[in-house]
């Protein structure tokens, strides 16, 4: 083979590199310089301002309880539903494409589908009110039932979301080796401890990376919280769209970015630590 | 392998279960959307549908700025393609068939655009954009679309190009075609296929996305950025047709690409 011109590959990449430093990187550098300008000079008085709101709190609080609940509740899921699919031979095809409809459907639609389910004369309370459970309509997604919002949310979230987790799982667990897990059956070990001893430890790098996708975007979580309850369940992105977008000030909703920003890295780092593969691991 | 017959029963009860899941909700906005004012009201709720109508979807998409939305949606959602697999998949063919010094630190690059949070881009590009004209169009709300579409197509282009024999181009050049007829005529109409799938999984990232969308237009509103807006001060059964027209094309798309999903993931999640 000629020896390559070596200018091609750079040729090639040159319009994505020159677009993502344009929209990407810059914009990056904007925001965190955006945070830490207010009237002249550097000054933390964003952050003061953002601490100091009523919200602040509140929404850090939730954000991060949205998170600890989904995630680890969509792996187990996910897992589960693998599992279950990769045990069928026949229909395979139609119940993935059923499970994973969720990933091409946007938060704020999947919150308004939950709202059709759970708004105050919807269908769990036409159910509950059949089953004898409740009077009549009843509100679940007011000021007053934060901890019945939460679920809302956390159920609107697991339906949405889940599906990104299989898909990520079931392109792992197309890579592990059928021989593994036939050899540990001819040696006796039991369904159970083939699933931990074997295709858990070998689904690390895909549970990685389903982790690290799921809790940066969990972290972002935003238009499934304002279709299901307003503003009456502050988190993080929805404090920064309401200071960019009602309060029009761009310095404190920059602030929030930045927050966010600074836990998504810090969290993946904990991943890509816990979670790391050694090269001899490897199959 | 075939499981003894209880626990297949468990099984495919598991699995319609999880299926009923997925299915319901969409079931429910959908009867919310074609129910109507009054429906949204009745109490107590049938699952079953009844005296369901256009009207309420026809109205809904009658209300002032509805149509433009939707229209805005397409552009934004096609433009993204365009771009995305513009820019995306010459990078995606250049790391499957050329080593090169940097690769690394782009394949970073291209890697750590999926690890920031949209705000923190959405934020300082309204004020470049409302400098530079911008701010408002279907065209801005690509490109930052495109920021989140583009790595992706670069990843899955890659996979696509490496598993397509480098062979073949070699004949091709032995028989006279410069590099790239050579990929026009026979590396291309292989890819094709693959590239659709990528072109439809940018569509719906730009289709679906909220935060961005919100934040740079006012007028010319996307569907999402249009509903959110509205969402507070419309009445139940709109947000339910709104929500239910942003969901059909999510279902066909992820019926259409279902085939590259698993294969798309498994790089894209590297």
């Amino acid at each position: 083979m000629p020896a390559r011109p070596s200018w091609i590959p750079y040729a090639l990449i040159a319009p994505s590199v020159v677009f993502l430093a344009a929209l990407f990187l810059v914009p990056l550098v904007q925001t965190i310089w955006l945070s830490f300008s207010a009237g002249e000079g550097l000054s933390l008085e964003n952050y003061r301002r953002m601490a100091g709101d009523l919200n602040f709190a509140l929404a850090v609080k939730n954000t991060f309880l949205l998170t600890l609940v989904v995630v680890p509740l969509q792996v187990v899921l996910a897992l589960g539903m693998a599992t279950m699919v990769t045990k069928l031979d026949k229909g395979r095809d139609l119940v993935l494409w059923v499970l994973t409809i969720p990933l091409g459907i946007s938060d704020l639609a999947a919150g308004l589908a939950w709202l059709a389910l759970l708004q105050n004369t919807g269908y769990l309370n036409s159910a509950l009110y059949a089953l004898g459970l409740i009077q009549g309509p009843t509100g679940w997604l007011s000021q007053e039932t934060p901890v019945a919002l939460f679920f809302a949310i956390v159920l609107a979230e697991l339906w949405r979301a889940t599906a990104i987790v299989l898909v990520i799982l079931i392109a792992g667990l197309q890579l592990i080796p059928k021989e593994f897990a036939e050899a540990a059956e001819i040696f006796g070990a039991k369904p159970w401890t083939r699933f931990t001893r074997i295709t858990l430890p070998l689904l690390k790098p895909s549970l990685q990376s389903a982790l690290i996708l799921r809790t940066v975007l969990a972290f972002e979580v935003f238009a499934v919280v304002y279709a299901l309850g307003g503003r009456n369940f502050p988190v993080l992105a929805g404090e920064a769209y309401v200071w960019q977008n009602d309060n029009q000030n761009y310095g404190v909703a920059a602030a929030y970015a930045v927050l966010i920003m600074a836990i998504s890295l810090a969290a993946t780092a904990v991943y890509l630590r816990a979670l790391r593969t050694r090269p001899e691991q490897l199959p | 392998m075939a499981l003894p017959s209880a626990r297949r029963l468990l099984l495919w009860t598991g699995l319609a279960v999880l299926i009923a899941w997925v299915l319901v909700p969409i079931y429910l906005v959908a009867l919310g959307a074609f129910g109507g004012r009054l429906g949204v009201f009745r109490w107590p709720k049938s699952i079953w549908p009844s005296d369901l109508s256009f009207a309420a979807m026809s109205q809904f998409l009658a209300i002032e700025g509805v149509f433009n939305a939707l229209v805005n949606s397409l552009i934004a959602a096609g433009l993204t393609v365009v771009f995305s697999i513009a820019l995306g998949a010459p990078a995606g063919y250049a790391l499957a068939r050329y080593t090169f010094r940097g690769q690394n630190a782009y394949r970073l690059l291209v890697l750590l655009t999926r690890a920031f949070p949209l705000a923190i881009l959405a934020l300082p590009l309204t004020v470049s954009f409302i400098r530079i004209g911008l701010y408002d169009t279907p065209f801005g709300v690509s490109l930052i679309h495109t920021v989140l579409a583009l790595p992706f197509a670069a990843l899955v282009t890659q996979s696509l190009f490496m598993g397509i024999p480098r062979e073949y181009e070699e004949a091709a050049w032995v028989f006279g075609c410069t590099r790239f007829q050579a990929f026009m005529k026979v590396v291309l109409p292989l890819a094709l296929p693959g590239l659709a799938a990528t072109a439809i999984f940018a569509f719906v990232i730009s289709w679906n996305e909220v935060f961005a969308a919100s934040i740079l237009t006012v007028r010319e509103r996307t569907l999402t950025a249009y509903l959110l807006r509205i969402l507070a001060e419309s009445p139940l059964h709109y947000r339910f047709a709104g929500g239910f027209i942003l969901i059909i094309p999510s279902v066909l798309f992820i019926f259409a690409v279902r085939r590259y999903l698993f294969a798309v993931w498994g790089i894209a999640s590297k």
